[in-house]
């Protein structure tokens, strides 16, 4: 064996990715039961609607049906729900159970659930279920909604969930002394995370212990653990949850929903293994959905450019519930948080208001409210700039939180901890010549296309802390821990609580594992996503793995280094410091000199304790937790550019150019931490150009399947450039900073600002996301009526 | 997603085929590459009680030289077509056109054939075909009978086919290999279907008349007579835009939701007549 060198800073590979791209995958769906039952849903066909009666007994008597449930029956398993986050105050959610009872509220919701031999019987029977339905007026966008024109949950009052104001600064002041104003209505699409891998589960429950074991696709196993426990009445350790190999999750996959809660009771209630695996097509009706916000905002300006104050008004357009057990508030909350965030901004006042709506729950996509925030905060700093004459990027150097000022206080009052906004923008700026770009865009005018370039700065929140679901009253925790065994053979094993959907956070923790011990990458092994096997934790959520997870990694790590140096040098008669556990042996640490094999220190502490001196108990594990515990949330910051050439005479947008530069910290493994950053940078190309669930006034699903929900495919995406400034986090042993959300937090504003930026050329600007050509021929149809010219001669 | 409970029949032979399809008339949907049968059917939005493959007989694949057309069979996979030699030096226009079509995937195992019969108003293959004066050949157990694609399309997703018939050819007048063509369309995605597309394939001995196919707007591909008038002319001039757009209008008066597509298509036409320029 050669030396060690260190795992961190290194682009090692994946273990579990050779496996899952050789077609050894173990997800949900692969995992069989014998007697299990495959359960299928009717979901509802109207967004609302009244559910006077549901004949079921032709269903029943198919051959092949084990179980036909309506809402009443699996209600009689389970206690209701309700989505409320208590750090908000005055929010107020319904009830909810896993399907509907009496009135269906959104179009997909579960009205009836099938459980037979095969899923296509199930399938067959739901053909037989006669409901006599009474279609009620829905709501289909968010001004309905607020204006109340159906008061959806009676008990509530209004349609509003919540409705609070973030404020700092003398605002009225700061916009009556303004030079400029600046204002704009932006609306964001509805997404949804669309994961390869569907929402799958497999529950099985035995009478004679109570116990349930359920194999789930989710990010969160102690999360669900306890819900399932908690809302069927069952003790909590004799719960337990597995998430093997899950296909991506994107936050879809991080709340509870009421088909896996009633496939848990399903599984009760036949005595028999019961699985349910989303379609496709069930997917866009039924998984949670994102975004769908309708913003007013204005920024206000000195003569120079400085910013003076920013108000917004956010409109939330949730789903017929809020989502438990986290609710539906975080998106809402993050807008407030992080609009205009990057900036110094002396004045700042943001409402925002959640309100209900047919249609299903809205969860927590990537990057959480980011993206909307950042296009809202960028693209009026743009609009600034043209309203002044003035260079936006000198604009933006005018406005940034200074680097190394310490903990910032921002607008909305959150601490943010080493922000290097002004790094970033250099960094994303280095080899980009600004002034070329303004003379290839003068000349591809002169042949009838638009050029444009956009810079998106923006704060993240990565890695949440005690107080945020500390103070909601849910199950969730900020704390992460980790189980380093240091086994007989004198290899290691890591139990961690962080869970890994495909972002390679099983790799970084055996990375950290490893240099934490001194010991080879190869001879770590993580084990994650169970919640009896693993420690209790939060699972993956808010780009956590790398910041909270890896620092329980490494500390437990640690501990179990100076475990095993203190029993070699009980064994060796050496003082512990003088040693350094380096591969498979242990070294003095001053010469290097071998010691002893690693392997006869673990023999010594797993079978020969009568070696050791008397008294002396060896301590074999070692667990260690980290949690952020006075900070809502860790946070870091990056910056993405990007470039677009506009047809006009199409509307049709095409991505030249795409380049972020991230704070991540300290780098683990520079090849996941590019991957995860260009993922996410290709789901915000989607939101900036593509991906939009598209719903009626009335609340009528328009867009249910991948041929009318468009996600950007390789083909559109241009080469994404990703470059860091390596800022490490003060307050973990190591200073890795999250990831995850930072390509999707700005991708779309970068996108948003080019192409207003090409259609400023001609006086025109589009403030609705995706940018369709729909949208982009409608905003110049505008400028041209008022020019009275012809569509597709811009010259 | 799991399709209804249905009889699977594989013929060797089209007479088998004709035979089963005559038996089972209306109850049976022949399949061809499968790509759009079996998510319909996986969605439950087909629900035949038999499917007959017809994989198996090899009659119906390949290309055939035959004078003045070439004859594709109905079971001829989009990327035969596309790696075609003979296809590639006498009808590059459907070489073109299938090269828009979708992803490799797809067209490993989709055909020409099932192209035609779903006639699908957004696809190119259909389009194509009635841009190159193309005949529709159809058999039945009693006789084969040739329909032009002027006659086929009949309406959204709807032929002259009739249930006892199956598509087992299409041929193609062969176009002299100097004759210029414009084949253009506008999609969001590569290889999705089209927004909007336009064909302009002009006049030769084998086809006597200009051709200018419109595609991806209303139930049909459809030959547009504003942009036939405009052959000949210097580009696409004043006169034939107005009258376009009055044909246009036509259809978006039916179709709000699409009506955006206008400048689409005007840009489009006349980006396709300038590439008839030599």
């Amino acid at each position: 064996m050669t030396e060690v060198v260190p795992a961190i800073g290194r682009s090692i590979p994946r273990p579990r990715a050779k496996r899952l791209i050789s077609g050894r995958g173990r997800y949900t769906g692969d995992i069989t039961a014998r007697r299990t039952v495959h359960v299928a849903f009717l979901r509802s066909p109207y967004p609302h609607a009244i559910i006077n009666s549901i004949s079921a007994d032709a269903a029943r008597s198919l051959n092949g049906v084990v179980l036909v449930a309506t809402g009443a029956d699996i209600a009689q398993h389970c206690k209701p729900f309700a989505g409320i986050h208590r750090l908000f105050k005055g929010m107020k959610a319904p009830d909810q159970l896993p399907v509907a009872v009496g009135r269906a509220c959104w179009q997909g919701e579960p009205v009836v659930a099938i459980a037979a031999e095969t899923r296509a019987i199930a399938e067959d029977a739901l053909d037989l279920i006669e409901i006599d339905w009474e279609p009620l007026e829905g709501l289909g966008t968010p001004e309905k909604a607020v204006a109340g024109v159906v008061v959806l949950h009676d008990k509530l009052g209004d349609n509003i969930g919540y409705d609070g104001v973030t404020a700092s600064g003398d605002i009225d002041a700061a916009f009556a002394g303004a030079a400029v104003v600046v204002q704009d209505t932006f609306r964001f699409g509805r997404h949804t995370g669309v994961s390869l891998e569907p929402r799958s589960i497999l529950a099985a429950y035995d009478p004679s212990d109570e116990s349930l074991v359920v194999h789930e696709s989710h990010q969160c196993p102690a999360q669900q653990q306890a819900v399932f426990a908690d809302l069927m009445g069952l003790q909590e350790h004799r719960v337990r949850v597995v998430c093997p190999d899950v296909g991506g999750a994107f936050g879809l996959k991080q709340q509870l929903y009421g088909d896996e809660l009633a496939t848990c009771i399903i599984a009760k209630m036949t005595r028999r293994p019961a699985s349910f695996i989303a379609d496709r097509v069930e997917s866009f009706a039924s998984d949670n959905h994102a975004r769908e916000h309708v913003v007013e905002a204005r920024m206000a300006f000195d003569p120079d450019g400085r910013i003076r104050g920013l108000m917004i008004d956010d409109l939330f357009a949730v789903g017929a519930y809020s989502q438990y057990p986290r609710s539906s508030i975080g998106e809402a909350s993050h807008v407030a948080a992080l609009t205009g965030a990057p900036y110094d901004i002396a004045a700042y006042q943001a409402r925002v208001r959640m309100v209900y709506q047919n249609k299903p729950p809205v969860g927590h996509y990537r990057a959480v409210g980011h993206p909307i925030a950042c296009a809202v905060g960028e693209s009026l700093l743009d609009q600034g700039a043209r309203a002044l004459g003035l260079d936006a990027i000198a604009m933006r150097r005018l406005n940034q939180v200074r680097d190394g000022s310490g903990p910032h206080t921002s607008h909305s009052g959150f601490v943010l901890n080493g922000l290097s906004v002004e790094a970033t923008l250099d960094r994303v700026l280095e080899g980009f010549d600004v002034a070329a770009f303004r003379k290839e865009q003068a000349e591809a005018r002169e042949r009838g296309i638009l050029l444009g370039l956009g810079i998106a700065n923006f704060v993240e929140l990565a890695g949440t802390g005690a107080p945020y679901y500390g103070e909601s009253g849910a199950p969730v925790t900020a704390q992460e821990s980790c189980l380093v065994r240091f086994e007989p053979s004198g290899q290691i094993r890591c139990h961690a609580s962080a869970t890994d959907q495909g972002q390679g956070t099983d790799t970084a923790i055996g990375q950290a594992v490893a240099d934490a011990i001194g010991v080879f990458f190869d001879d770590v092994e993580v084990i994650s996503g169970d919640s009896m096997a693993c420690p209790s934790g939060g699972g993956a959520w808010a780009s956590r793995g790398a910041s909270a997870g890896v620092e329980a990694a490494v500390r437990a790590g640690r501990a179990m280094r100076d475990e095993i140096l203190r029993l070699a040098g009980l064994i060796l008669q050496r003082k512990p410091e003088q040693m350094t556990v380096a591969g498979r042996v242990i070294r003095d640490a001053s010469t290097g000199a071998e010691l002893v094999p690693l392997k006869d220190v673990a023999t010594i502490g797993h079978y020969r304790q009568h070696l050791l001196p008397p008294g002396t108990q060896p301590e074999m594990s070692m667990l260690r937790s980290f949690v952020p515990q006075n900070q809502s949330f860790l946070t870091t910051n990056g910056v993405q550019l990007s470039v677009v050439s506009i047809d006009p005479g199409l509307g049709d947008v095409r991505l030249l150019r795409h380049r972020v530069a991230h704070d991540s910290g300290t780098v683990i493994n520079p090849m996941l931490l590019n991957e995860q950053i260009r993922g996410g940078v290709v789901q915000g190309l989607g939101a900036a150009l593509f991906e939009e669930i598209r719903y009626g006034e009335d609340a009528v699903l328009g867009t249910g399947t991948l041929m009318d929900y468009l996600v950007p495919l390789a083909t559109e995406i241009p080469d994404i450039e990703v470059v860091h400034v390596a800022n490490a986090d003060p307050g973990t042993t190591i200073g890795a900073k999250g990831a995850g959300e930072a390509g999707t937090a700005g991708a779309a504003a970068a996108v948003l600002n080019a192409v207003n930026d090409a259609l400023a050329l001609i006086g025109a600007s589009v403030n609705t996301l995706p940018i369709t050509p729909e949208r982009v021929l409608a905003a110049i149809d505008q400028v041209t009526r008022e020019d009275q010219q012809a569509p597709g001669n811009y010259k | 997603m799991k399709p209804t409970s249905f009889s699977y029949h594989r013929p060797g032979t089209l007479p088998e085929a004709l035979a089963l399809l005559s038996e089972y008339q209306g109850a049976a949907r022949i399949l061809a590459g499968g790509q759009s049968l079996m998510p319909l059917m996986a969605m439950r939005m087909a629900r035949p009680e038999r499917v007959i493959d017809i994989n198996r007989i090899d009659d119906l694949k390949g290309i055939r030289d035959a004078g003045d057309t070439l004859t594709i069979g109905a079971l001829t996979r989009y990327n035969d077509i596309l790696r075609s030699p003979l296809i590639a030096a006498q009808m590059p226009l459907l070489a073109e056109a299938i090269g828009h079509v979708a992803h490799h995937a797809i067209r490993n195992r989709g055909t020409i054939g099932g192209s035609l019969a779903l006639a699908d108003p957004s696809a190119e293959t259909p389009a194509t075909c009635l841009a190159l004066g193309a005949r529709i050949v159809a058999q039945s157990t009693s006789r084969e009978r040739e329909i032009a694609t002027d006659d086929f399309f009949d309406g959204l997703m709807s032929t002259a086919l009739e249930e006892h018939e199956i598509l087992v050819a299409v041929r193609i007048p062969k176009r002299p290999t100097a004759l210029p063509h414009a084949f253009i369309e506008f999609a969001r995605r590569k290889g999705d279907f089209a927004q909007a597309g336009i064909i302009l394939a002009p006049a030769h001995d084998g086809m006597p008349e200009n051709r200018a196919v419109i595609f991806g707007i209303g139930p049909t591909p459809w030959r547009s007579a504003a942009l036939e008038a405009a052959f000949g002319g210097e580009g696409f001039a004043a006169a034939p835009k107005a009258a376009l757009k009055d044909e246009l209008n036509v259809y978006f008066a039916d179709d709000e939701a699409a009506a955006f597509k206008l400048p689409i298509v005007m840009t489009l036409a006349q980006r396709a007549f300038a590439r008839l320029k030599p």
